[in-house]
């Protein structure tokens, strides 16, 4: 057979110059290639050592000794795999882990591939897909709120919630069966009326996990933010003020898929993945009309927009032309350079202590623009062009103001206001989205089979079909090719 | 001593329900044929209840109709009540079912057995089998005769090492007091075969002239009467039907049985055999339904001209003293005779996961087996198993592939499948809820399901074949022009929607649309269609029912599609199930034991965890791979 169940070894830990390393052997020859090059401290043979204990030795490869360590053994099934596991602690330090490393190869362990322990704790039966999705999510996640999110689906959070709902299915569909077999002793009377608020109830349990969907991708995968707004807005400048908050974890992103990324940005918990599109005009420019296609492109896959309006200016129709690109779309106002041109309106407005101030900040500056009395007007303008939910904020790039108010209505908007991984699911993956979608529409099409009046046993048509959509999510119900399709998204790390 | 020696191309043992329909299936696909039988006035014999079809048993008798096999000829030719069950429910669930006249439906069948070419029904015992090197050879009788076979077909009923109890009474007979066959267990056992012991049981029949119907609720026959086999028109076999009758038992029924539970062999422990839930005796109900003051009874005749009457409901295996007391307290009852006492029947039959799906032994090959020695119960299981298991004989005496029916064609699928993949402890009973896609296999479409397949395999005729394809093209036609007759919201089509207390049309809609109205039909909405050409009554019937429940027909469909995606995963032979690692070891010693052809089978073994089934199907595309 291939080397599909193998012994197999990983460096478990970031491989850094960390404190600890541990490497990971999982497999039937685990315990033999430990034998040959750990020596505990207590010189019993290795074979005689108990499961889940720990041991202190060498880890010796012949008589030189590598490194002093901490030896932990799993034996099957109690372990992560369900195989023989052994996690050799061993100082960190990259180099030392990986000669422990290559040493337990040379003794006949294979390099694991990605993914591999929890392929094998899957397949083993000790963990179940989504639990296994999970795992991969919590190796990919981005940011803390991901992580705690992964956590609770690890632990079955999700599982749990199909697994109910299922059960609950299963029961009405017996129920329905057994009529069906002995209506004799089990009547159908009035059963309709029985099962449609059960219907609905699933529905909206359904419902409320698919809408967790979004919120989910936001966590897991970070928010595609777009901003726009014509040149010299201050576009660049809000980028640069959100990176360089202090409490702002910056990471560039090279890949494939998102080579259009510019910025991630996570703040408060909340990752922005920035793209900041080159500015939205018609042109003949060839090369131009490239980028202006790419940002429009932008525009419709982004999960919000920023629309940056340079409220120093009067708004022209370079501004009411992006309005118009961005019509409809899920999208935040940020009025910038609210420091000049609401010290002139405040100068204008409410006296000469705002407008003193303004002005002093002004005349000292060499890299102020020159104000004028355009805030208001610029904010009015926009705030009747806004939908009644999209929030219109005044920021100054420069000043780092309004940035607080930005992050707490960018919160409202993406998460209802509140994100807690402790509190709520999260669906974060495309397929457990695509089941519960399917089996939202077949409790829908239970509920019409009732409203219609259509005879017992149509129902159970489509409560099987949510009952198989929902079990593929638990991995209760198997599909042909999911499990390769599974694999192949396994990465890197456990 | 000279002993008598036959040769034959198939043997047949047991005349009952799954034995006929094996013998008359291999004898009309051309081979030379012997059946069996311990007495020439059981053929067919009905021990128990004197109805054929009922439902999910209905759609059984259908489809082996659809397939050129004989019990729904017989049962038109021999009925003496006809019903459509559950008519209030969909389509799906309509099941037909006939009174038989016993004694005519037995007749009827043996007189068919013995006029079919290349058949020959005989009496006598079978007792031993001849197995050389893994493949039958041929059977020996009790007197010593021998019979040569390229293949065998086992389907003895109820009478292996039968014994009928009640009470404390023990008859060493088969049902009925017929001869048991004491022998051939230790033959099968003798060639490795695992057998089981199963129980049954049946209620007494009573003196019809003792009973006072005027107190009881008369079940007419329908007017309208659907045969059941495609071959027969209605007006061809209509008939003067016979009522049956329905009581009640009560709460003083239940206090005598449950004062005499230790009495029953059942609850003394004197049976061994395990009994089917699914048909179970008033002691069982009693004791599993303790809170129900009462259970339906219906006394139905035994044929035309017997006074003998079945009581539906009431089987036991209760002392006769009891018996006599709990019938007499039942309303209409209070006088009754018994004709023949309830009782319990305990046999050998064979653990049904040694099959293949074709349903020949693993491990004997050319050896096939149907019907009660199975496992199942049922007059229509066994005839559908005997079918098959008929089929398959003669194919492989001429060297073809055998025919296996999936869960997505037939209810005789899901029969197979269940018995073969599934473990199965008690007699196993065909019901609605084991067929997952029973909106497709309806009891009035089996002809479109399998006649075409009757017709590859050579039990359906070229005539028949032709009269069917005619019937499928007429009920697609229709179909189209339904779809394309447009209607206006005009002034008489919302007239006769208002007639039929359907809401009017708001814009245009075609006829197809409006037949879709839970309220309406194809045949009410007869006025606004004036083109329309004059149809059989079983084509209307598909227009009406493809065009109703189109959108679940649909969705039912997709999940046939889903099905057949891990049916057609095939598991190769020479699988070696101990070398895939990570299989959990129960599993593996399931999947040994039944050897599953596809992964979907595989899904089906009790035993066998979807996280199995995931690490076969990642072994089973490796071993692809490395094929390549």
């Amino acid at each position: 057979m291939i080397n599909e169940f193998d012994t197999i070894a990983a460096i478990a830990t970031a491989v850094s110059n960390a404190g600890i390393g541990i490497i990971r052997i999982s497999g039937g020859e685990s315990m033999r290639i430990l034998g040959e090059v750990f020596e505990p401290y207590n010189k019993k043979e290795v074979s005689l050592l108990e499961s889940h204990r720990v041991y202190y030795g060498n880890i010796k490869d012949g008589e030189t000794v590598i490194d002093e360590c901490i030896v932990i053994i799993m034996k099957a099934p109690h372990s992560y795999t369900r195989e023989d596991v052994v996690e050799i602690d061993c100082h960190g330090g990259v180099s030392v882990v990986y000669r422990v490393l290559n040493l337990v190869l040379k003794h006949g362990a294979r390099p694991a591939e990605p993914g591999e322990f929890t392929k094998r704790a899957f397949l083993n039966g000790r963990i179940d897909l989504s639990q296994a999705e999970a795992v991969m999510d919590l190796i990919e996640s981005r940011n803390e709120l991901a992580r705690r999110n992964s956590v609770a689906q690890l632990k079955g959070g999700l599982s749990d919630k199909i697994k109910k709902i299922r059960e609950e299915v299963l029961y009405q569909v017996a129920y329905i069966e057994s009529a069906l077999d002995d209506p004799e002793h089990i009547s159908l009377d009035g059963y309709g009326d029985t099962l449609y608020p059960r219907v609905e109830e699933w529905a909206d349990e359904t419902r409320k996990m698919l809408s967790s969907y979004d919120d989910g991708r936001y966590i897991a995968e970070g928010i595609r933010t777009c901003i726009v707004g014509k040149p010299n807005a201050g576009k660049s400048s809000f980028l640069n003020a959100l990176l360089g908050e202090e409490r702002a974890i910056v990471t560039e992103i090279a890949g494939t898929t998102r080579d259009t990324l510019e910025e991630s940005v996570t703040i408060d918990g909340i990752t922005l993945n920035i793209i900041d599109t080159a500015g939205i005009r018609d042109t003949e420019d060839t090369v131009e009309k490239i980028g202006v296609e790419k940002a429009r492109r932008e525009i419709e896959n982004a999960d919000i927009i920023l629309y940056v309006a340079d409220t120093s200016v009067p708004l022209s129709s370079e501004d009411f032309d992006i309005l118009d690109q961005i019509r409809g779309r899920k999208k935040m106002f940020l009025l910038n350079k609210s420091d000049v041109s609401q010290a002139e309106s405040n100068a204008g407005n409410t006296g000469e202590a705002g407008q003193s101030k303004a002005q002093r900040s002004g005349q000292s500056g060499e890299d102020q623009p020159k104000f004028r009395g355009n805030f208001e007007q610029a904010a009015a303008c926009i705030r009747e062009y806004a939908e009644e939910d999209e929030p219109v904020i005044a920021i100054s790039a420069k000043y780092h103001q309004g940035i607080d108010d930005f992050i707490t209505e960018l919160k409202k908007m993406m998460f209802h206001g509140k994100i807690d991984a402790n509190q709520e699911m999260y669906i974060t993956n495309a397929r457990h989205k695509k089941a519960l979608d399917k089996a939202l529409s077949s409790f829908q099409c239970v509920k019409e089979s009732i409203e219609n009046g259509m005879p017992e046993d149509f129902f159970t048509i489509d409560l099987m079909n949510a009952y198989e959509k929902l079990g593929l999510i638990t991995g209760e119900a198997v599909e042909e090719d999911l499990v390769n399709e599974i694999f192949s998204r396994f990465c890197t790390g456990k | 001593m000279k002993v008598v020696e036959e040769y034959y191309d198939v043997i047949v043992v047991g005349a009952g329900h799954a034995g006929c329909e094996a013998a008359l299936a291999a004898a009309r696909l051309g081979c030379e044929t012997i059946i069996f039988t311990v007495s020439m006035n059981s053929v067919a014999l009905m021990p128990c209840n004197p109805n054929i079809g009922g439902s999910s048993k209905g759609h059984l008798v259908k489809e082996i109709d659809a397939l050129g096999g004989e019990m729904g000829k017989n049962i038109d030719k021999t009925y003496i009540q006809s019903k459509m069950l559950n008519k209030s429910k969909g389509p799906a669930v309509h099941s037909l079912r006939a009174q038989a006249d016993k004694d005519a439906y037995s007749i009827a069948m043996r007189y068919t057995l013995q006029n079919t070419d290349h058949l020959t029904l005989r009496q006598g015992e079978v007792t031993e089998l001849l197995v050389e090197e893994g493949s039958i050879r041929g059977v020996k009788t009790f007197s010593g005769a021998i019979y040569h076979a390229k293949t065998v077909v086992l389907a003895t009923g109820t009478y292996l090492k039968a014994r009928c109890l009640y009470g404390d009474v023990v008859e060493y007979t088969g049902p009925n007091g017929l001869q048991a066959a004491n022998h051939l267990s230790q033959s099968l056992i003798d060639n490795g075969v695992e057998l089981y012991r199963f129980k049954t049981g049946t209620p007494a029949r009573i003196d019809k002239r003792s009973v006072d119907f005027s107190v009881m609720e008369e079940q007419f026959g329908d007017e309208k009467i659907v045969p059941f086999s495609f071959t027969n028109r209605e007006e061809d076999i209509r008939r003067e039907q016979i009522s049956c009758w329905l009581t009640y038992t009560n709460e003083e029924t239940h206090k005598i049985i449950r004062d005499n539970l230790d009495r029953s062999p059942l609850y003394s422990g004197m049976i061994e055999g395990t009994g089917p839930r699914y048909c179970p005796s008033i002691e069982d109900k009693v004791v599993r339904f303790a809170d129900k003051n009462r259970h339906q009874l219906f006394i139905e005749p035994e044929g035309e001209y017997t006074n003998e009457m079945y009581v539906g409901g009431m089987s036991s295996s209760l002392p006769e003293d009891v018996q006599y007391a709990m019938y007499r307290t039942v309303r209409g009852l209070e006088n009754v005779k018994i004709i023949r006492n309830a009782y319990a029947i305990e046999y050998d039959c064979i653990n049904p996961n040694q099959l293949r799906l074709s349903l020949e032994f693993k491990n004997i090959s050319g050896l096939f087996s149907g019907g009660q020695f199975n496992g199942s119960s049922g007059y229509e299981e066994a005839a559908a198993q005997g079918l098959i298991a008929g089929i398959n004989a003669a194919r492989k005496c001429q060297g073809k592939a055998p025919v296996i029916l999936d869960r997505s064609q037939a209810y005789i699928g899901v029969l197979i499948d269940d018995l073969v993949t599934k473990e199965n402890h008690e007699p196993y009973r065909m019901m609605t809820s084991r067929a997952e896609y029973r909106l497709l296999l309806r009891q009035d479409n089996a002809d479109m399901r399998l006649t075409p397949l009757g017709y590859e395999i050579g039990l359906i005729q070229k005539d028949r074949y032709d009269k069917f394809c005619k019937k499928r093209q007429q009920i697609e036609e229709e179909i189209d022009r339904v779809r394309g007759v447009h209607l206006g919201a005009g002034k008489q089509v919302q007239e006769v929607l208002a007639k039929n207390g359907s809401t009017p049309l708001k814009s245009a809609a075609t006829l197809a649309e409006l037949i879709k109205r839970p309220e309406l039909d194809y045949e009410s909405l007869a006025e606004l269609d004036p083109d329309r050409r004059p149809l059989d009554a079983s084509v209307i019937e598909q227009v009406n029912i493809n065009l109703k429940y189109e959108g679940y027909i649909s969705r039912q469909m997709k999940q046939v599609e889903q099905f057949k995606k891990m049916e057609n995963k095939l598991i190769p032979d020479d699988i070696v199930y101990e070398d895939v690692h990570n299989l959990r070891k129960e599993a593996v010693q399931k999947l040994n034991d039944i050897h599953p052809h596809s992964i979907g089978q595989a899904s089906r073994i009790s035993g066998v965890s979807p996280s199995d089934i995931s690490v076969l199907l990642v072994y089973i595309e490796q071993m692809r791979r490395k094929r390549i």
